[in-house]
């Protein structure tokens, strides 16, 4: 028997659907918020929720006090360097797991998640002392670095799963039409994998640009992204949370944009293959 | 001209060999087929000669010229997959346009090309859709299309049908086999479907455990098993074998009669059992005999003799058919 959908039903699920929703946006929604209120409305006890003084002199000030541009431009770089790098090492490593495994490719693939498994602080200080040795302290290079391989684990899962799912027979297909190697991936494969290298790009986009941890402990200046760039607003001088929401507000608004327009592709991208 | 011969073409996979030495020649504008139970080996005959596997020993002749260690697109030879394998990100046109792009042909040419082909396999008017909007008749077309464009030396079928509906697969193979005899081009195509094998070839090789056992018309394979193996895979139902002392009195190890080869009414010499089963397919009837001493036969009568479960027959075989095997299995031909 098929389920009965009924105006009822479909009133309380959408309902519900937007409570939820509203529910996890609502920490965006309140950082928003209170990045437009003074210094003294922001702590207010009940908090007023749209009727306070509004102003802009948070952006203001946060803009006079730190180079918001220079931050943004290191986000920018490590997030999209370690980004690029984990795809350039992933892809083929992918590839050759998914379309020639050895018997020993499922056990590579465990090892290397293995590594995600440790938290980071585990390694915080050999990472630190051989930064420090290397030079590697406070640089774009070495921060990219760290992201590129922190993140190679999960970007190497994604690609093998997605590549998975491409048939052998359409690539054995295009070899008795004729197609070289290069062809082969230009004509077939690449057209085939763009979606999941799309949406693995992005959710490692997304992960580098808020990784808080690496950049935090190995950067203060020359290399800081946005991160540190927030992190600066909450401290000594105590906490002064409407300029700290103005910061954070400028620091995940760039992300925030980029999957606001990819978030089909993304969604897509994480529920490949799950339904046919 | 498109002349395949295998000379001990061989393949392993470690230490376990699927193919065993396999000999073979297939004259140009025949229509083989590779026909086993699963696991024989069969699709990994076809793959060997594709070319999408590397033989471990042996040679394979195409119009004279040794293929091993050519690269699958140089060997002229053009593929339909089980899974039909179409590209899903390209149109028909494009799916059957690659090959022809790949070598390089001038666009007006291809256009030409593929336009001909698709009005040869009625899609036309699906030109311009995706694989996805198609059904599994039409793609499976789209596929044969993207065989035949290429003018291959061969065309090689890798269990092409058993995806369709009965009905639909009956209609295509006859369109394959009238396509093939259209085009005089050598086909091989790999099938664990006895009727196809026996319907379309001009030319059946049975396999068996990665070893050729017959090669043959369907005619012969069915007139002149070389052996026990053959004799039980080809026919249907199967043949039915009796061994001990009812074969000795025949001067063999093991007698084969085959179920259409019993006479149900007829007087004689013969074996009588009582009826556990009939399945009445209506032009035809299958009666499951329960012979005593000789084991269970199966016997083939016409639909409307209205034999039932539970009589009691006398089951007389044609002794012109009944077929003699020694004690390792091969055939003994008077």
């Amino acid at each position: 028997m098929a389920r009965k959908v009924t105006t009822a039903n479909v009133v309380v699920s959408t309902a519900g659907a937007w409570l939820v929703g509203f529910l996890i946006f609502f920490p965006i929604l309140w950082m928003v918020l209170t990045s437009f209120k003074t210094e003294l409305e922001a702590f207010a006890t009940p908090p007023s929720f749209l009727f306070f003084h509004w102003t802009t002199e948070n952006y203001a000030t946060v803009q006079e006090r730190s180079d918001y541009l220079h931050h943004a431009l290191n986000s920018i770089i490590i997030a999209g360097g370690s980004t690029l790098i984990a795809l350039l090492i992933a892809v083929p490593a992918a590839w050759s797991m998914a379309f020639s495994p050895t018997k020993r490719t499922k056990d590579v693939l465990l090892w290397m998640l293995s590594t995600k498994m440790m938290p980071p602080v585990g390694v915080l200080v050999p990472i630190y002392l051989i930064y420090k040795n290397v030079g590697l302290l406070d640089t774009r290079a070495g921060l990219i670095f760290i992201l590129c391989l922190g993140n190679l684990p999960i970007v190497i899962w994604m690609l093998f799963t997605y590549f998975k799912e491409i048939p052998k027979d359409i690539l054995e297909a295009a070899r008795m039409d004729g197609a070289t190697i290069g062809r082969e991936l230009i004509y077939v494969l690449t057209p085939m994998a763009i979606p999941g290298l799309a949406s693995t790009m992005l959710l490692n986009l997304i992960l580098a640009w808020n990784e808080a941890f690496w950049t935090l402990n190995l950067s203060t200046l020359d290399a800081a992204p946005l991160t540190t760039f927030i992190a600066s607003y909450s401290s000594p001088e105590g906490l002064f949370w409407a300029r700290l929401s103005a910061a954070s507000t400028l620091a995940i608004a760039p992300i925030l944009i980029i999957g606001w327009f990819s978030q089909k592709q993304l969604v897509r991208g994480l529920t490949f293959g799950a339904v046919k | 001209m498109g002349r395949i011969t295998l000379e001990g073409v061989q393949k392993s996979f470690g230490p376990v060999h699927i193919i065993k030495g396999a000999d073979l020649d297939i004259p140009d504008g025949a229509f083989v087929v590779f026909v086993g139970p699963s696991g024989c080996g069969k699709t990994t005959l076809l793959r060997l000669i594709a070319g999408l596997e590397d033989v471990s020993g042996g040679k394979i002749l195409i119009d004279g010229k040794n293929v091993v260690d050519v690269p699958p697109a140089k060997r002229g030879l053009s593929m339909v997959f089980q899974s039909y394998a179409l590209y899903p990100h390209m149109s028909v046109r494009g799916n059957i346009a690659f090959g022809l792009k790949m070598a390089g042909l001038p666009k007006d040419e291809i256009n030409r090309k593929v336009e001909a082909a698709a009005a040869t396999l009625n899609l036309t008017p699906y030109l311009d859709r995706k694989p996805r909007e198609l059904s599994g008749g039409q793609r499976q077309r789209v596929a044969i299309g993207r065989a035949i464009v290429r003018e291959p030396k061969a065309f090689l079928f890798d269990e092409p049908l058993s995806n369709l509906d009965a009905a639909l697969r009956v209609q295509m193979r006859l369109e394959v086999t009238r396509l093939q005899k259209q085009l005089a081009t050598t086909a091989i195509y790999v099938t664990h479907d006895q009727v196809e094998a026996m319907t379309m070839a001009d030319k059946i090789v049975v396999l068996n455990a990665g070893k050729i056992e017959q090669y043959g018309s369907p005619i012969e394979l069915y007139q002149r098993p070389a052996n026990l193996f053959v004799a039980g895979f080809i026919g249907s139902p199967k043949m039915n074998f009796i061994a001990g002392d009812v074969a000795g009195q025949h001067n063999a190890a093991t007698i084969g009669v085959r179920p259409e080869h019993l006479d149900i009414d007829g007087g004689g010499q013969g074996w009588s059992g009582k009826v556990m089963v009939a399945e009445h397919l209506g032009s035809d009837t299958f009666l499951y005999v329960d012979a005593g001493p000789v084991g269970t036969l199966t016997a083939r009568c016409e639909g409307e003799k209205g034999v039932k479960a539970g009589d009691q027959i006398t089951l007389v075989p044609d002794p012109n058919r009944i077929y003699r095997f020694d004690a390792n299995g091969n055939a003994i031909f008077a």
